[in-house]
């Protein structure tokens, strides 16, 4: 019924709404930050855990759309163990993926995000994958405060 | 089903023949904007080929046509909600800025610091944000009145509320968000027996059911165009004329004046002292036609036919485990807003979009009303005159095959 649908929800995006990796609250995190866009109310805090510039660990809370909820965990999975530098070129990679300004993406760069890549078709759906990025990029630039999509 | 001629209203409707991702469009987004007859877009259009020029200011053969037609849509909007006088009928652009009007010329004339305004917990923003500004203007405070699980204002509540303090009530006449139909003739009673001027929000009222100003006796009145199957763009303001009468002008310019000099300006009578600036002037008349073409329907009918429709997809919604019905109050117009079990409503909102069904998913303007609830947003299904009960039966199994594929 929903075959139309398919690129956008994949299966991975079901798995990890259904099972969010790393949905818990991190008493130890060096940075604490707040993600919300108004548009849809979702609602995330994400932890990270440092140790120099590499992180160490990254968790989240909050509450959002299989797309967004999918994204952020896919996020906490994939820049565990990268420095700064990466993820914020990881970052980038992402958000030119998810905007479709690059058509010649290289969807092996961003490995499992690449189940993301569908939401480029569905302008009104962007920032939902993008909010766990946005947040992260606060994160990293050590903003402690809430962070919004708008 | 009394018998109600919807499928021969849906060829009077064009888009209705659409389709999206390649299925036919059902639309179900009617309290966000409802789609226009031929009678309107036929009407804009006619005037733009034969009758358009600026209104009240030539003497030239178009500016006087142009002018009759624009006035007769007053006429004709007067009529429709049985107001006085057409000197009552202010055009703006919607309700948004009616109820800024309001706010900024009798709110900033009468309210002193400690003075109240009250309004209740289901408002749209547009019917609170108008009152924080005036507040933080005059130092008046704005009081909210609160409302049960099942979205009706608790009448007793509001009536402690208002107090000798009390200057304005602003109450929503049917929710955007719950579909609530406030008891809107009680409430004008109580507020007028302590001497206390009303504000009815009419934005979702109005296309659903018949509207009588003087049986309400509501001091203002504020409604769109757009959701009475008329152009966006142009509102409706009306207001009680002694009141009007003795309220300072909103905007200042062309058309709200009668003489003008660097020392002083004499302002221009009713309706037009707050009506500065060239108006919507093919939309107005967009929106008389829009009127015509109801009235030839009938409201009552159409409350009637909506009433069944309502009725029809709430059993039909009950009936699908994991749905929980927001705002479920005893006298609701056509809006139908749920949340699923472990299901956002973007996700809902989307699914139901590649099947062609457009409903609304969000928070509706009333951040409050989902605080209240405890949810991030709700998706909402909300019905026009022209929508049947089988595009009912294609949003409940589309919902239903949803709940299936997210498992
Ligand atoms: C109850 C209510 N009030 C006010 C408004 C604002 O109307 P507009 O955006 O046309 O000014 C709306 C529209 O969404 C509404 O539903």
């Amino acid at each position: 019924m929903f075959d139309d649908l398919r690129d956008l929800y994949q299966e991975v995006i079901f798995d990890h709404n259904r099972n969010p990796r790393n949905f818990r609250v991190m008493d130890n995190a060096d940075r604490k930050v707040e993600g919300f866009n108004p548009l849809c109310g979702d609602r995330l805090t994400l932890y990270l855990k440092m140790s120099g510039d590499v992180i160490e660990d990254a968790s989240f809370q909050g509450s959002g759309c299989a797309i967004s909820t999918a994204s952020v965990s896919l996020m906490t999975e994939i820049i565990k163990g990268k420095t700064e530098a990466e993820a914020e070129a990881l970052f980038k990679t992402f958000h030119e993926m998810t905007t479709g300004k690059d058509e010649a993406i290289q969807l092996e760069a961003v490995g499992k995000l690449a189940v993301l890549a569908g939401v480029r078709e569905y302008p009104a759906r962007v920032k939902c994958a993008t909010l766990a990025w946005h947040t992260l990029d606060a994160a990293l630039k050590n903003e402690q405060k809430s962070i919004s999509t708008e | 089903m009394t018998h109600f001629p919807v499928e021969k209203i849906r060829l009077d409707f064009p888009i209705l023949e659409e389709k999206i991702r390649n299925k036919p469009l059902v639309y179900l987004d009617n309290a966000a904007s409802c789609q226009k007859p031929n009678a309107v877009i036929d009407t804009i259009s006619h005037v733009y080929r034969h009758d358009y020029a600026n209104v009240h200011r030539g003497v030239h053969t178009l500016s006087v046509r142009s002018t009759d037609k624009f006035e007769s849509a007053r006429e004709k909007i007067r009529a429709f909600i049985n107001a006085d006088s057409t000197k009552e009928i202010i055009i703006t652009k919607g309700t948004t800025e009616s109820i800024n009007l309001v706010a900024q010329t009798y709110g900033k004339a009468n309210l002193k610091p400690g003075d109240e305004i009250l309004i209740t917990a289901m408002e749209h923003h547009s019917n609170i944000v108008p009152w924080q500004m005036l507040c933080e203007q005059t130092g008046a405070i704005l009081k909210v009145a609160p409302i049960n699980q099942q979205g009706e204002l608790i009448v007793t509540e509001f009536e402690k509320l208002l107090g000798d303090k009390t200057r304005l009530v602003a109450v929503v006449h049917m929710s955007n968000a719950l579909g609530t139909i406030n008891p809107v003739k009680n409430i004008i009673d109580l507020a007028h027996s302590r001497s206390i001027p009303v504000l009815l929000d009419g934005a979702q009222a109005i296309p659903h059911m018949a509207v009588d100003v003087q049986a309400l006796d509501c001091d203002f009145y504020a409604f769109s165009g757009h959701k009475l199957y008329g152009p966006s763009g142009v509102g409706i303001l009306y207001g009680k004329r002694a009141l009007l009468e003795a309220m300072p002008p909103y905007q200042g310019g062309g058309d709200m004046i009668r003489k003008v000099t660097f020392e002083e300006t004499e302002y221009n009578s009713l309706p037009y002292k707050f009506e500065a600036g060239t108006p919507s002037i093919a939309d107005v008349i967009g929106l008389g036609a829009a009127i015509e073409y109801l009235n030839d329907i009938g409201m009552d009918a159409i409350a009637a036919y909506e009433a069944e429709l309502l009725n029809y997809a709430t059993e039909k919604a009950k009936q699908i485990k994991g749905l929980r019905i927001i705002g479920e109050a005893a006298e609701k117009g056509a809006i139908l807003s749920f949340v699923l079990d472990r299901i956002h409503p973007h996700d809902i909102g989307t699914m139901l979009d590649s099947l062609g069904v457009a409903i609304r998913a969000g928070h509706h303007c009333a951040m409050p009303v989902m605080d209240f609830y405890e949810v991030p947003a709700t998706a909402r299904a909300s019905f026009a005159m022209y929508n049947t009960q089988q595009e009912i039966d294609v949003l409940m199994n589309g919902i239903e095959s949803l709940i299936e594929v997210f498992g």
